[in-house]
């Protein structure tokens, strides 16, 4: 399996692969122009990008001039440094007013993980002792009411939903009710798929957005955009188009037990300033850990052509 | 950031047919603007090498700068080789002469299985078929119940038998079925997977050997970045697959990913998908999708003069 599954196993591995990628650049040779080819080889095929690539790569590049750095331990460093630089943004979650749940909005694209991840962090603060409501606000996709159904009934929490092709908004606003009513500390309200280029589609999202801005005096306590990790530059669209409509307090990164390293969040964090919450490594309930840049860019260079070389 | 690049490009092409004269030196730096424009468009980087090396070395090596109008014939290599890489024609689904055909539908989560599964029964109902979907998906969360009510949705019958059994139980099941009621095509719609899960593509080339598909389809969601070739390889290795649908093109996605998929697999794209409704699939068309890799409509009609 991927990196993250097997990250309970310890870090060793991937701590590993990120030194020896480095250094298997750097022995025998100079950092020469071949060394930060290679660099970017490794960054571009992580769907960093081309303009991330290039900034990281030329960052470096200053860096190890200006400070004559020669050994490969330093040059690891400061790489990881710019990296880690870059993912590093400010916590933009609200703080919820006394007897009003942390109202949570989960949005993408179509398929990302946003139910699953939906069910994965109702776990995680049931884990922690909270009270979790779930709001039913897909009303459109085939069946995607039983599947939020069957999560909370498998993590133990309430859903309030509708039928299939009601108002989502509707459904948004009773779940806040509910929420108040039965002193919940959190309200995680599903959407329904949508790509950012559909006016229309986000044209309701809007909607769910400002009813819940009218109802908690302030707009959603987090706006979560679920991002897989297997999307490459198209995510910078997504992100500027949904933060548009809603701005995007957090990413939630899917899917990162596959082979793809999601690198494109390097981008969103650094043209778009949106810190990354939280990473899906697996369909489990279980299966949801907290970002952690420095494990989350030893990945990045990890087995690095492991699928890719034959 | 793509619309810079796409007006970058063009400026750089349009200075190249503006001149008389072209050199190595234009011809390099139009190529570099061509390598950004695939790797912004999610073009595997390995892919996006060997085909500016290819352009480049046909570029130079004919007489293409010494005739009378180079900046025309460099840009005319790059949609030759463009196009050939996304493979020429139009390739559709076979039937067999023995119905039912079987259709297996494969794929990472969420890339669109279970919707493409519905786009094609439907389609093919209008082209007078009588077609079956199969829920061999025991695995998501109100797979079977999304599948039966897109089965109303279109009226197409779906066969189940729950979650409990195997899905290669499942499948010769439904092709008994689909035998005893002359049913004609039979669509498997299976469960996401990931292509490094060894127990589901175990499972997977179980229901493969238990009722042999005449079409094993990979769905690939069209956002894809580099990864695409790492799926899409594994997939093919364990499944030799048919074809590829592409879903989710109604984005403003440059859709890179199926250069790619097609330069690894060499398997033909078959479909496109534009829509979450039942009726948004296509026929895919290779040269519209090389066109919009490159972002470069404009530039696209300009060849064409060439
Ligand atoms: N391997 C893996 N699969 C995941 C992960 N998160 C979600 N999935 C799977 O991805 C598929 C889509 O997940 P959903 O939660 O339905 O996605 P969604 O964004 O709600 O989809 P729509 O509502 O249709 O837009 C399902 O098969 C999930 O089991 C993850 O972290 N890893
Ligand atoms: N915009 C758009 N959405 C699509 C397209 N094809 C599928 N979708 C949407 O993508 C999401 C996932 O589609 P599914 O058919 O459930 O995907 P799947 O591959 O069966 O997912 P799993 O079974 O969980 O692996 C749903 O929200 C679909 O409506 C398409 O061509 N365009
Ligand atoms: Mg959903
Ligand atoms: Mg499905």
């Amino acid at each position: 399996m991927g990196i993250f599954s097997k990250i309970k196993d310890g870090l060793t591995k991937t701590r590993r692969g990120f030194v020896s990628q480095i250094e298997k650049l750097l022995t025998g040779k100079k950092i020469d122009e071949e060394f930060f080819e290679e660099l970017e080889d490794i960054l571009i095929s992580a769907d960093v990008g081309v303009d991330t690539t290039l900034k990281i790569v030329e960052n470096l590049r200053q860096r190890i001039k200006e400070e004559k750095i020669k050994d490969s331990e330093t040059v690891n460093q400061v790489l990881k440094d710019e990296m880690k630089d870059m993912l590093m943004q400010k916590d933009k979650s609200l703080t919820p007013q006394e007897g009003t749940p942390k109202v949570s909005l989960v949005v993408g694209v179509n398929g990302v993980g946003k139910t699953t991840s939906i069910g994965k962090l109702a776990y995680k603060h049931k884990q922690e002792g909270k009270k979790v409501v779930l709001a039913a606000g897909d009303t459109f996709r085939a069946a995607a009411i039983d599947q939020l159904q069957i999560w909370g009934d498998r993590v133990g929490v309430d859903v309030i939903k509708h039928q299939e092709g009601a108002d989502p908004a509707a459904v948004v606003y009773d779940a806040i009710q509910a929420g108040r009513a039965r002193n919940a500390d959190h309200l995680i309200c599903d959407t329904a798929g949508r790509l950012h280029n559909k006016k229309n589609l986000m044209e309701e999202l809007k909607k769910v957005s400002r009813i819940i801005e009218r109802e908690i005096g302030t707009p959603p306590h987090d706006v979560y955009m679920v991002l897989d990790a297997t999307t490459g530059q198209n995510a910078l669209s997504q992100a500027k188009l949904f933060s548009e409509v809603t701005p995007v307090s957090g990413i939630i990164l899917t899917k990162l037990d596959g082979t793809a390293k999601g690198g494109i969040v390097l981008a969103l964090a650094n043209e778009m300033e949106i810190p990354i919450k939280y990473i899906g490594v697996g369909e489990g309930m279980e299966d949801l850990q907290d970002f952690d840049p420095d494990q989350f860019i030893d990945a990045l260079f990890a087995n690095s052509g492991e699928n890719n070389e034959e | 950031m793509l619309q810079r690049l796409s007006e970058k490009l063009q400026d750089t092409f349009g200075k190249l047919t503006g001149k008389g004269k072209v050199n190595e030196k234009d011809v390099k730096e139009a190529m570099r603007e061509v390598r950004l424009a695939l790797l912004e468009a999610d073009v595997n980087y390995k892919v996006v090498k060997e085909f500016v090396n290819n352009v480049k070395e046909r570029a130079v090596g004919e007489e293409v700068l010494e005739s009378l109008t180079p900046g025309q014939q460099v840009i005319k290599i790059v949609r030759d080789e463009l196009t050939q890489l996304m493979g020429g024609e139009v390739s559709e689904v076979n039937f067999s002469d023995q119905p039912p055909t079987v259709i297996m539908l494969s794929g990472l989560q969420g890339t669109g299985k279970t919707t493409a599964s519905a786009k094609l029964a439907k389609k093919f109902k209008k082209d007078g078929k009588n077609p079956l979907m199969v829920a061999c998906d025991t695995q998501r969360p109100a797979a079977i119940k999304q599948l039966q009510v897109l089965g109303e949705q279109t009226d197409i019958p779906v066969f189940s038998m729950g979650d409990k059994q195997h899905p290669a139980d499942i499948a010769k099941g439904a092709v008994e079925h689909a035998k005893k009621n002359q049913m004609d095509v039979v669509i498997l719609d299976t469960a996401g997977r990931l292509h490094i899960d060894e127990d589901l593509m175990t499972e997977l080339r179980e229901v493969e050997s238990s009722v042999e598909p005449h079409e094993i389809l990979l769905v690939v969601d069209a956002m894809t970045g580099q990864d695409a070739v790492n799926v899409a390889e594994r997939f093919d290795q364990d499944l030799d697959l048919s074809g590829i649908v592409m879903t989710k093109l109604d984005g403003d996605t440059r859709g890179g990913a199926a250069l790619s998929v097609k330069k690894v697999t060499g398997k033909p794209i078959k479909f496109i998908g534009t829509g979450e409704k039942v009726d948004e699939l296509e026929v895919f068309h290779p040269d519209r999708l090389a066109s919009r890799i490159l972002g470069m409509g404009d530039v696209m009609s300009l060849i064409e003069k060439a």
